[in-house]
Order: C-alpha cells, then sequence, then structure tokens
C-alpha cells in the first residue's frame, strides 16, 4: 500500500530504494568523496555524502529513515578522517532528519527547490559541524560566511545534478 | 502512549544525538590512550580502499603503457641532459664527500651521534580523508608491509608527514598541514627552532619563535629532529612571510618544499639509526689536525715568469743554501681533505719567510736546520711532474654542456 502525506490537501509522493542502491549509492559518495580530491583539487569544496542524504531523505521523507540514513553515511565518512568519529555522523543526522521533514512538507521535485533546499542544509551541516568541532572536540576552526555560502551553492549546483541521477534510481511506494 | 507516539520521531532523534555525542565525548576523553573506534574505521576503510586501489591501478597502468611505450618524444634529448646532469653532480659530490669526512671526524670528536635513513618503503597514494577538516592520504601499505604508526612520510622534494594509523594493507597518513599535527623545525641559517604546525585553512606555520629574532623570508626551513619522528635535517620548506604573532611569538608562513596537493608517490621512512659518528680514515684523528683543517690554508705560491710549470713540491726549502731533507708527513686523517668551503684559500698569498703549506692542507711538522740555523719548514719534494691538486679542493666547474640536437 502506498504510503502518502498530504501537505495542504496536495498529495505527496513517497518514494524508495532498492537495497542494493541504498548500499552502494552512499558508499560510491563516500569513495568519489575520498579519491576524487586527489586528482580533482578543488573538489574537496563538494560534499558528495551530503548530496546524498538530503537526496535520499527528501525522496523518502521519513525522519526515521532520514536520520538512520544521515547518520550511517556521516559515521563512514567520519571513519575515514582521523577526526574522533560522530562529527560527520550527528551533522548529517540532522540534515538527514531535517530534509525528511521538510520534503513532508514542500513540494521538492523542482530544481530550483532543490537548489534552495541544498544551500539551506549545506550551511546547517556546516553550523552543527563547526558547534561541536570546537564546542565538544575541541578543534580551532575558522568560520567564514563568504566561504560558507560560496560552498553552498557550489554544492547546491552539483546537488541538482546528483538529484536528478537518484531521480532514475528511486521507485514509487 | 500517545505522546510518545506524536514525538516518535523527535524522541529518535535526540536518542541518536546523545547516543553519538556520548561516544565522541568518549573518543575524546581516550584520544591519547587507546583506539575506541578502530573497527568501525578498518570496516571503513576496507569497504572503501580497494576501489581506490583498484582505479590507482588502473590509472597507473595506463599512463605506464602510454608512457613506456608509446609516448617517447623527447627521450634521447632528455637522456643526454641527464648525463650532462650527472656528470656536473659526480663533481659535485666529490666536493661534498670531503665536507662529509671533515663532518664525521668533528662529530666523531665530539662524540656525536648521527641519524640517517636506513630503509624506506615506497607506497602510493591511494585516497584521502575527503575533508577539509581532516588533512590526510591513505597509502597502499599497511601492517602487512612492515609500516606503523608514528612513521615518517617523505619525498624527494621534502617531508610529508607521519602515518597515524596502520591497517593491515593501508594506511592514514596525516599531513604537515593538518592543524593537529607538529614537526619540529630548524632554520637553516639562524638556527633557529620552532613548531610546524597546520592551520585550519590548510597553511604551515611555524610557531614557537621569539618575536624579537629576525626571520628573512625565503630562509629553508629543516626538520630538526626534536619529535622523535622525522630525522634532522630534511627540507620542510620554505619561509614566505613573516609577521607578528600572538604573545611573544613571530608568526612564520612556511610553504612546503612538497607539493601536498599532488602527492602521487610517497616514501616511508621505516628505520632511522642512530650511530657514533665514525670517521673514515686508518689513522686517529687528533684534535690539531682537525682544528688545522679548519683553519685556511696557504696554497702554493704561483709559478713566476721563470719559473713556468714549477709545482708547489718544487719550491726550495726557504732557507738559501739548507741542505734539509725532506721530512716524511705525518699519516693523514684522510686523503684529500678539504677546509671549510666558506674560506677561499687559494686567493691567500703566502707570507715573507714562510713557506707554502704541504698540498693535505695541514701545517708541516718544524724540523731543525741539518745546519743548526733557525727551524725552517721543509716538504717532501716530488719528482712527479705531475700537479698536485691544491689543498682546498676548488669547487667543481660546471662542464660545458653538450647543446641538444
Amino acid at each position: 500500500m502506498a504510503i502518502t502525506t498530504y501537505t495542504s490537501g496536495e498529495q505527496v509522493e513517497v518514494y524508495r530504494f532498492s537495497i542494493p542502491a541504498t548500499v552502494l549509492i552512499p558508499l560510491a559518495a563516500v569513495f568519489l568523496q575520498a579519491w576524487l580530491p586527489l586528482r580533482i583539487h578543488f573538489f574537496s569544496v563538494f560534499d558528495l555524502p551530503l548530496l546524498v542524504v538530503i537526496g535520499f531523505a527528501t525522496a523518502r521523507r521519513s525522519p526515521l529513515a532520514g536520520l538512520v540514513t544521515g547518520g550511517l553515511i556521516g559515521i563512514l565518512q567520519d571513519a575515514l578522517t582521523h577526526q574522533p568519529i560522530g562529527l560527520y555522523g550527528i551533522s548529517k543526522t540532522v540534515v538527514g532528519f531535517g530534509a525528511s521533514s521538510l520534503g513532508i512538507k514542500l513540494d521538492v521535485e523542482n530544481a530550483g527547490a532543490r537548489f534552495l533546499l541544498t544551500i539551506f542544509f549545506y550551511v546547517v551541516h556546516e553550523v552543527v559541524y563547526f558547534m561541536i568541532a570546537r564546542g565538544l572536540v575541541g578543534l580551532h576552526m575558522a568560520w567564514s560566511w563568504p566561504h560558507e555560502f560560496l560552498s553552498g551553492i557550489a554544492n547546491a549546483l552539483l546537488g541538482v545534478f546528483v538529484f536528478l541521477l537518484l531521480d532514475r534510481v528511486k521507485q514509487r511506494t | 502512549m500517545d505522546v510518545l507516539g506524536r514525538y516518535r520521531n523527535l524522541i529518535v532523534l535526540v536518542g541518536v544525538l546523545f547516543a553519538q555525542v556520548l561516544g565522541l565525548a568518549v573518543q575524546v576523553k581516550r584520544t591519547t590512550d587507546s583506539e575506541p573506534t578502530r573497527l568501525i574505521r578498518i570496516w571503513a576503510v576496507g569497504a572503501v580502499t580497494p576501489l581506490e586501489r583498484m582505479l590507482v591501478w588502473v590509472q597507473t597502468s595506463t599512463g605506464n603503457v602510454w608512457h613506456n611505450y608509446f609516448y617517447l618524444r623527447g627521450v634521447r634529448a632528455e637522456n643526454r641532459s641527464l648525463k650532462a646532469q650527472i656528470e656536473r653532480m659526480s663533481l659535485e659530490q666529490v666536493r661534498i664527500s670531503q665536507d662529509a669526512d671533515q663532518a664525521r671526524r668533528l662529530q666523531a670528536l665530539l662524540a656525536f651521534k648521527e641519524q640517517f635513513i636506513s630503509q624506506t618503503k615506497a607506497a602510493q597514494v591511494i585516497g584521502s580523508s575527503g575533508s577539509e577538516q581532516s588533512r590526510s592520504l591513505y597509502i597502499d601499505k599497511g601492517e602487512n608491509d612492515g609500516i606503523k604508526p608514528d612513521m615518517a612520510v617523505i619525498t624527494a622534494d621534502g617531508i610529508v608527514g607521519k602515518v597515524l594509523h596502520a591497517y593491515p594493507s593501508t594506511s592514514l597518513v596525516l599531513l604537515i598541514n593538518d592543524q593537529s599535527s607538529g614537526v619540529g623545525a630548524i632554520l637553516e641559517k639562524s638556527r633557529l627552532q620552532g613548531i610546524l604546525k597546520g592551520t585550519s585553512a590548510g597553511e604551515v606555520t611555524l610557531e614557537k619563535v621569539m618575536s624579537d629574532e629576525t626571520v628573512p623570508p625565503g630562509e629553508m626551513v629543516l626538520t630538526s629532529g626534536g619529535d622523535g619522528i622525522f630525522p634532522k635535517g630534511l627540507l620542510v620548506g620554505r619561509v614566505t612571510k613573516v609577521g607578528a604573532g600572538s604573545d611573544l611569538f613571530l608568526n612564520i608562513r612556511v610553504r612546503p618544499a612538497a607539493d601536498l596537493s599532488r602527492l602521487e608517490e610517497v616514501l616511508v621512512v621505516t628505520k632511522i639509526d642512530e650511530r657514533q659518528a665514525q670517521p673514515e680514515q686508518t689513522g686517529a684523528a687528533r684534535a690539531v689536525d682537525i682544528l688545522a683543517e679548519r683553519l685556511p690554508s696557504v696554497p702554493p705560491k704561483p709559478p713566476e715568469n721563470g719559473e713556468k710549470g714549477a709545482t708547489p713540491e718544487s719550491v726550495p726549502p726557504t732557507t738559501p743554501g739548507s741542505d734539509a731533507k725532506p721530512k716524511a708527513m705525518p699519516p693523514q686523517a684522510s686523503g684529500g681533505s678539504a677546509a671549510p668551503t666558506a674560506v677561499n684559500a687559494t686567493k691567500l698569498a703566502p707570507a715573507a719567510g714562510t713557506a707554502p703549506m704541504p698540498p693535505s692542507g695541514k701545517p708541516p711538522v718544524p724540523k731543525a736546520n741539518a745546519s743548526g740555523g733557525d727551524a725552517v719548514r721543509v716538504f717532501p719534494k716530488k719528482v712527479s711532474p705531475e700537479p698536485v691538486p691544491p689543498a682546498v679542493a676548488p669547487k667543481p666547474q660546471a662542464p660545458v654542456q653538450d647543446s641538444p640536437q
């Protein structure tokens, strides 16, 4: 039976992903995030796993699924760094929960909405990461609004294409 | 129950966040004692690095086939250029080895212990952490290849970082521009010591140099060996900017010699030996010999117009009419040792009434004149018409290069 939610009386579709896609797409995103910056140096500006978290969360529209997906992808990303595990995990948990919650209320099927949503959640992700890194782990990080905003725009541009790719593998429930 | 059902998502979110914060706190607390997250890291690395290895292998193989079999343009010209370079470097090596001999003798006298890299392992960079907050790399060698944490990672250009975690077949290398890295460093000329640290922006700074010191931009920064990881004397980079820092210290910006963003292959220093410096010589070195070599020597008197072809050895004793016999020279500390290159002794003219220095560069042993006169310096007279190299080895001139055709 299809799970449907309603926003102002308008029906919102909920999608699911196959198990191979659920496992392989986040793995591929983390892999590319670790491999591409060695070849394409500016790629470290992007956060491909974050885009996948937002894409999955907005398609599934389930806060629980969103936070679990975000948490697991974040922990996987953390495990490849030398920082304590949980920095990306917490940030992406929050983003996954927020994106899926917002996905219930908004229409996120068009490119413009996705673009703005990605900028917003990129900044949220960075703010949460910054707060935990400074407050809990004690890292010395500098915050720069212009840098974060420009990175957010770059990620949003890439995100539009990533979401189009995710649209091809998502399945209607 | 109704409230729980209504706020179920929020409660799960808080629970998941709480668990992760708790896990973070445990890791931060136990960061120096043990590694509680090792299993998770091994799984993650095991899931990602095989793909990276495969891609790097494909890339390298394709590149090798192209460069070794198809794209050989310019190889002949490059070969000629390299041969000329080898000739130049061979000459340079002679001078450097003489300096090194002298340094070893001095170190032996002062009971210095020298460190040298005795074993390295070449490794290929296969991936990165993928985060701007964690400047680290993955290499394709791990515990199975003898890699252990805290081993130095270098390139021919300069130091790169140190091994942070060693997994069975891969290792995580912390780069020197990460904010959690620290390297003992020393400025080449001023010999000021400091700590090399990375910043959150990925830059490298030299800290703990007092603000009343003068550090010119362009000065080279070397490892000091004080961190116990990097051997002393490895190139780190150059000073690019010096400014007033916080407290009493300078803010010195350093540009790493190794290009940390374009690393493909690195060397892991798997063994550093420390041994007492031993001069390469047969006889015992005496302090007087060492000091004598440190002093500028007097070169042979240039031949005058009427004495063309006269070698320094053919110069007669300074006392006219003296029939002093040549005295055997004392054993050499080592053959062909050179005085410090900073002193250009070849330009010094011998003082009046003194004999030129012997070819070894050592002061001769005074000997009483056979005729009962004042003590004079005499040298063994060499029959060979071949000129003997002067005490101070002249700096090798670059050979004339063949113009590439």
